[in-house]
């Protein structure tokens, strides 16, 4: 996994965790990687892949469950919207807010382009 | 489900917080022994460490540092610091000139087996005979009682280590790899590593940091001491840094980031206190008055560490 410069690790592996949910890679009754296994297939610290689960534990996207290993939390997709959403009206959006704002770009034509997003990705 | 809260309330005896100073005493005498049955006493403990080749140069002064299991601790510093001679102090390679060394209960510089069963000493330079790796194996290994031999056969394969070539004449990255699997299938709870990745190629740097990240556990300390640190950012949990005869930083990487925050910015203010010129701007260093949770730049706080030195005094005191 390719990690940049802007972020800790642990919150970039948070990310990749929330994205495996997200697509359904993990499912909610099985037992996610164990904190060895993210470790080595990430080429990380284990101390620092233990970070990104107890984090997402006080999130109530894990579960730990003592002496068997991480669960996904039965609502698990509620919380890791919830999560990414704060992570992104924090993170992602003054930037572009910011970028709005210098080139004059209107909500009306940012919707229909968001709207056009949409259907030709998601076929919503 | 009763038995595992049985387990469960087993580890979580808790010791009265002063348990430890009215014990102190009985603590050093049963240094290893508590050191199993708490997991909190350190591994490694260096008091007023006086070392230098020569009597008018000294490479450390009053050197103190306490180091405990379960940790990669990447070692920093200039050409000439002292990243090995360190290493080999804890090795037992070289002796104090004064101060102490305890080793799990040890003194290094007495060398007793006990002890050296349970170091892995991986040097930058090394010197490796005119045999195969199965005579290697069969000389060296029985002096480590818990050597793991299908251990050091997989990761042998891992590295794709040609095992009928004599070691003498295989590249020295070849070699490095052998001597790193033989390390490491000793089992030995302090594994000290100078300069591992040198001579390493691409695909074998990246088999190093998964095998390293395997290696880790709650017993093992592991000690690397490197250059490149590219090579080894997202392995290192607490970096140690020497300068001018001492440690100048040692810090986890959590509690750097918590203190302080490195990325790119446009331009220089008085709140900066470290920055280097890049292509769209600078990387800065400074402090973490927002709790942003940036990502650790090791070569820049090396080369701020060098730099603005003062600075970081007060901050990881």
């Amino acid at each position: 996994m390719e990690f940049n410069n802007n972020k800790a690790i642990y919150l970039q592996i948070a990310e990749y965790v929330c994205e495996q949910i997200l697509l359904g890679k993990w499912k909610t009754e099985d037992k996610i990687p164990s904190v060895r296994e993210m470790a080595v297939e990430l080429e990380v610290n284990p101390n620092t892949v233990m970070r990104t689960y107890e984090l997402l534990q006080g999130k109530n996207i894990l579960n730990n469950k003592r002496g068997i290993g991480f669960f996904l939390a039965d609502n698990t997709i509620d919380q890791v919207k919830q999560y990414r959403k704060t992570c992104f009206i924090e993170d992602e959006l003054p930037n572009l807010f910011r970028n709005l704002y210098l080139l004059e770009i209107d909500f009306d034509e940012l919707k229909s382009r968001y709207q056009t997003f949409v259907s030709q990705n998601f076929n919503a | 489900m009763r038995g595992m809260m049985g387990m469960k309330t087993l580890t979580h005896i808790r010791l009265p917080l002063n348990f430890f100073q009215n014990n102190l005493e009985i603590i050093k005498q049963h240094h290893t022994l508590v050191y199993y049955l708490t997991n909190t006493v350190d591994m490694i403990n260096i008091n007023n460490l006086n070392f230098g080749y020569s009597k008018h140069k000294p490479l450390f002064k009053n050197m103190s540092m306490r180091l405990s299991n379960g940790h990669i601790y990447g070692l920093l510093g200039k050409n000439g610091a002292g990243k090995s001679t360190l290493l080999k102090n804890l090795a037992g390679l070289v002796y104090a000139q004064s101060g102490t060394l305890d080793v799990m209960g040890f003194n290094p510089a007495k060398r007793q087996p006990a002890l050296l069963e349970q170091i892995c000493f991986i040097p930058e330079e090394f010197y490796l005979p005119s045999v195969k790796i199965d005579a290697y194996l069969k000389a060296n290994a029985p002096f480590y009682k818990k050597f793991d031999h299908d251990y050091f056969t997989d990761l042998i394969k891992e590295f794709d280590i040609p095992v009928e070539q004599k070691l003498i004449n295989m590249s020295y990255g070849q070699k490095k790899k052998v001597i790193i699997a033989f390390g490491l299938a000793t089992q030995a709870k302090l594994v000290i590593m100078d300069e591992p990745t040198n001579g390493l190629d691409i695909p074998s740097k990246a088999q190093f940091r998964k095998i390293m990240a395997s290696a880790m556990t709650d017993e093992r300390c592991i000690i690397i001491s490197t250059h490149q640190v590219r090579d080894l950012d997202n392995l290192i949990d607490t970096v140690i840094m020497l300068d001018e005869n001492d440690v100048a930083l040692k810090a986890s990487v959590e509690e750097i980031t918590a203190k302080l925050t490195f990325k790119k910015v446009k331009e220089i203010d008085d709140s900066i206190i470290y920055a280097e010129a890049s292509l769209s701007g600078y990387n800065a260093v400074m402090p973490n008055y927002h709790q942003e949770e940036s990502k650790l730049d090791m070569e820049l706080l090396f080369n701020a560490i060098l730099a603005e030195k003062i600075k970081f005094k007060p901050l990881f005191s």
